[in-house]
């Protein structure tokens, strides 16, 4: 029974993941019709911009120690964060909440990328084949990936959680069951309530105001809605920076599960192109459902006892899903009736 | 009329004339004499094959750099670095039986496929005639069997499958590196003092050669000791998240966790083994303890405090005290402002070996520089003595036992030096590992 919980809790966290990188792709495909193969890259920009600002927080004040030499001769450097050095315990405290402090830095940077991408590369072929739209969206990929290794490095950078949320909680004992059974790593816990509140943030957004309605209105039905005045090409262009801000925000939270590199955007975007199928193409809720569905189907796949059954089951389930899917609901989970099944 | 009559010591006399005569233009011209990318004018040319995209590229870099330095010391440029200190003399400094060093570098991104065709280019078109380098046992693997069927010589950079130099080892084929096996043997005495002999063990462990090689290794070994192993659980290369591997070894029962990773993943399983409460969990009594059997220094960075206390193995750490690693550490550290890692080492070491070997051979012919390296017996390149054993070209030296360290004092302090084990601990028959040499191909 733990180890279920233990399971389910894992797959609603990285499922928190999955579904808001989806959510993103579905929000542009639905209002622009974009495959957009970038939309890995915006979460892995998300991750840089945590350490970014991390480097920033962090920018040393460099004395040298002449008493001291390193292996190769030249003095010793002591490195002090100038955040420290004029901020004392309050600096250091920026330091430690660098993640946090991130998200607000990140939606403004990730907002003007994605109006960037939108007005510079990405408007020019809305109407040419989704084969066009996939190879430039993946080339754009690459290159923020280079631009990105050829600054930070090809190796993972460490991003520590703050050390409040550093400890674990004993989860088994907040739902009544025996203590120490389910422990589960706090910040995780916080992430997944972080993409709830992301979630239901762009859902408000979208059903309660009229910036919104126009735009699901354009959804829907596009020419309708331009010629009732209203310049839908601009609001989808914010809507294009949106869904950037939902990938970026997503990767700002994930750099203390997951060390970030310059790749690992690529690790998330096939697996959000499949929940995105799974939960059928342009599907808001699909998306979301979907993505904490495979986050948890995938958990409970990689346990000893299934993979003892069926070996190499973990590698291969969210595939072999999206296969079953596309033959028996080629629309998807929530998808609308039409599409996909042509 | 005369009869014509023919002896049989007559017919054996003319067919042998005759044999010799037709043969003696293909023996002059060919495989006797010549030998793939022989060089004719003043320079040699090595090619190094590293990884300079991908997921290594980091490290590959650094092979890279330790590369250069070498060159430069071969060709009598720079401070001379671990020249001063290697034992043999041959090189003086003059490049390589008196040609001056040149190299062309390849990009294998960490594929075989692509380091294939690297090295390829850099051996048709080039004219490299050795190949050096690499991050990965896939690729070296990959590479060697390239050379031995071109006929030039391959150094090989950092891989430490046990197959380089056992089932798929190859006679143009060395590694200076240390392999699975002896990790293995190195870490399991350190493992016994620290952890006890009643220790259940759960292993993840990279879904590839390497991978599989460093779990049998270390089960071996620790079974041996008297622990359990509880499960070994394969994950897919470039997981990314471990987390729904790691959950299950929480309420496992086990109390060791024996992370078989290396690069990227390594750092990903490590932190979130971590943030899993995993280092600081009391299992039967016991303080849970995390075993990560090949540490990179240059990799562990990325994983930051998650190391502290983890232990595992390493070929080479800059903070030996050795006048070789003083000599290389001060030499490096001059030129790029840091210490070397471990694959920069390695690759250093392996440049001056064969540049010494084909100055000791008078050649660069692979069999005659094979024959140079076989059983050469070496000291002064930061390992202690070593040996190139003749039977698996494979290097046998002092393996190092690190440890994560509880107060580094830069970002490159990350690993203390915990145990030198000497050589004599982790050498092993050749015939453990099984393959077969086969013979030197010179090509041309």
């Amino acid at each position: 029974m733990d180890d279920i919980l233990l399971q389910i809790l894992n797959g609603l966290d990285k499922g928190g993941a999955y579904a808001l990188i989806a959510l993103g792709l579905t929000i542009i495909f639905g209002t622009l019709g974009v495959v957009n193969f970038a939309h890995g890259a915006l979460f892995m920009l998300g991750a840089f911009c945590a350490v970014a600002v991390k480097s920033l927080l962090g920018f040393e004040k460099v004395a040298l120690d002449p008493t001291k030499l390193t292996a190769w001769g030249t003095p010793v450097e002591i490195r002090t964060p100038y955040i420290e050095a004029w901020f004392g315990d309050f600096g250091a405290q920026m330091l430690n909440f660098s993640v946090p402090i991130s998200i607000i830095i990140a939606i403004p940077v990730m907002l003007l990328i994605g109006i960037i991408m939108e007005r510079g590369l990405i408007r020019h072929f809305y109407k040419r084949p989704h084969a066009d739209q996939i190879l430039v969206t993946f080339g754009l990929a690459i290159v923020l990936q280079e631009i990105v290794k050829s600054q930070f490095g090809a190796n993972p950078i460490p991003q520590p959680a703050p050390e409040i949320a550093k400890g674990m909680v004993d989860f088994g004992a907040m739902i009544g069951l025996q203590a120490g059974g389910v422990v589960y790593p706090a910040w995780r816990l916080i992430y997944f309530l972080f993409s709830l509140f992301v979630i239901a943030a762009v859902f408000s957004f979208l059903q309660f105001t009229t910036f919104g309605m126009v735009v699901r209105a354009g959804m829907a039905d596009r020419e309708t809605v331009g010629l009732l005045g209203i310049d839908i090409d601009r609001r989808f262009t914010i809507v294009f920076g949106i869904a950037a801000v939902v990938a970026g925000l997503a990767g700002v939270m994930y750099t203390p599960i997951l060390s970030p590199d310059y790749n690992m955007g690529m690790d998330f975007l096939v697996l959000s192109f499949v929940v995105v199928v799974v939960g059928g193409m342009g599907s808001l809720p699909g998306a979301v459902v979907a993505g904490f569905l495979l986050g948890i189907v995938q958990s409970f796949a990689s346990m000893n006892e299934v993979k003892s059954i069926i070996p190499g089951i973990d590698q291969i389930i969210i595939y072999l899903i999206a296969v079953v899917v596309l033959l028996v609901r080629p629309r998807g989970l929530m998808g609308r009736k039409g599409v996909m099944e042509q | 009329m005369s009869k014509f009559t023919i002896s049989r010591r007559g017919l054996l006399k003319s067919t042998a004339i005759a044999g010799v005569g037709i043969a003696a233009p293909t023996i002059l011209t060919s495989r006797a004499w010549g030998y793939t990318n022989e060089p004719t004018g003043g320079t040699v040319t090595f090619g190094f094959n590293v990884p300079q995209t991908g997921a290594y590229a980091d490290e590959g870099a650094d092979e890279l750099r330790a590369y250069q330095l070498a060159v430069e010391h071969i060709n009598g440029e720079g401070d001379g670095g671990m020249l001063n200190t290697f034992s043999s003399k041959a090189l003086r400094g003059n490049g390589v039986n008196g040609k001056k060093v040149v190299f062309v570098t390849g990009d294998t991104q960490t594929k075989s496929d692509a380091a294939r065709a690297s090295a390829k280019r850099m051996i048709e078109k080039d004219g490299a005639v050795m190949i050096t380098g690499g991050s990965s046992s896939g690729v070296a693997i990959a590479v060697q069997g390239l050379c031995q069927d071109a006929g030039v010589i391959f150094m090989a950079g950092l891989t430490h499958s046990n197959d380089t130099t056992g089932k798929d080892k190859r006679a143009n084929g060395f590694r200076h590196f240390f392999n699975t096996e002896m990790s293995g043997a190195a870490l399991g005495p350190v493992l016994e003092k620290e952890f006890g002999k009643d220790r259940v063990a759960y292993h993840l462990t990279a879904d590839y050669t390497w991978g599989w090689s460093q779990e049998g290794s270390i089960k071996k070994y620790s079974e041996d000791l008297g622990w359990q192993t509880q499960a070994a659980v394969r994950t897919p290369l470039g997981a990314g998240d471990f987390s729904q591997y790691i959950t299950p070894v929480l309420n496992s029962g086990a109390d060791v966790l024996v992370l078989n990773h290396y690069g990227r993943d390594m750092v990903n399983s490590l932190t979130q083994a971590v943030q899993f409460g995993l280092r600081d969990k009391v299992v039967n009594g016991k303080d849970f303890a995390i075993v990560v059997p090949l540490y990179s220094r240059l990799m562990a960075q990325g994983a930051g405090e998650n190391v502290k206390g983890i232990y595992g193995s390493t070929n080479w750490h800059w903070s030996l005290q050795d006048e070789g690693s003083k000599a290389f550490v001060s030499s490096f550290g001059k030129k790029y402002g840091f210490p070397p890692s471990q694959a920069a080492h390695t690759t250093y070491c392996q440049a001056l070996l064969y540049a010494d070997a084909a100055q000791r051979a008078g050649t660069f012919r692979p069999s005659g520089v094979g024959a140079a390296m076989e059983g050469f017996k070496f000291d002064g390149l930061g390992n202690g003595p070593t040996e190139y054993r003749a039977e698996d070209h494979q290097c046998f030296k002092d393996v190092l036992v690190v440890k994560g360290k509880e107060n580094p004092t830069s970002k490159f302090d990350v690993l203390e030096v915990v145990e030198i084990t000497p050589r004599a601990q982790v050498e092993y028959p050749a015939s453990l590992l099984g393959g077969e040499l086969g013979p030197y191909n010179d090509g041309a």
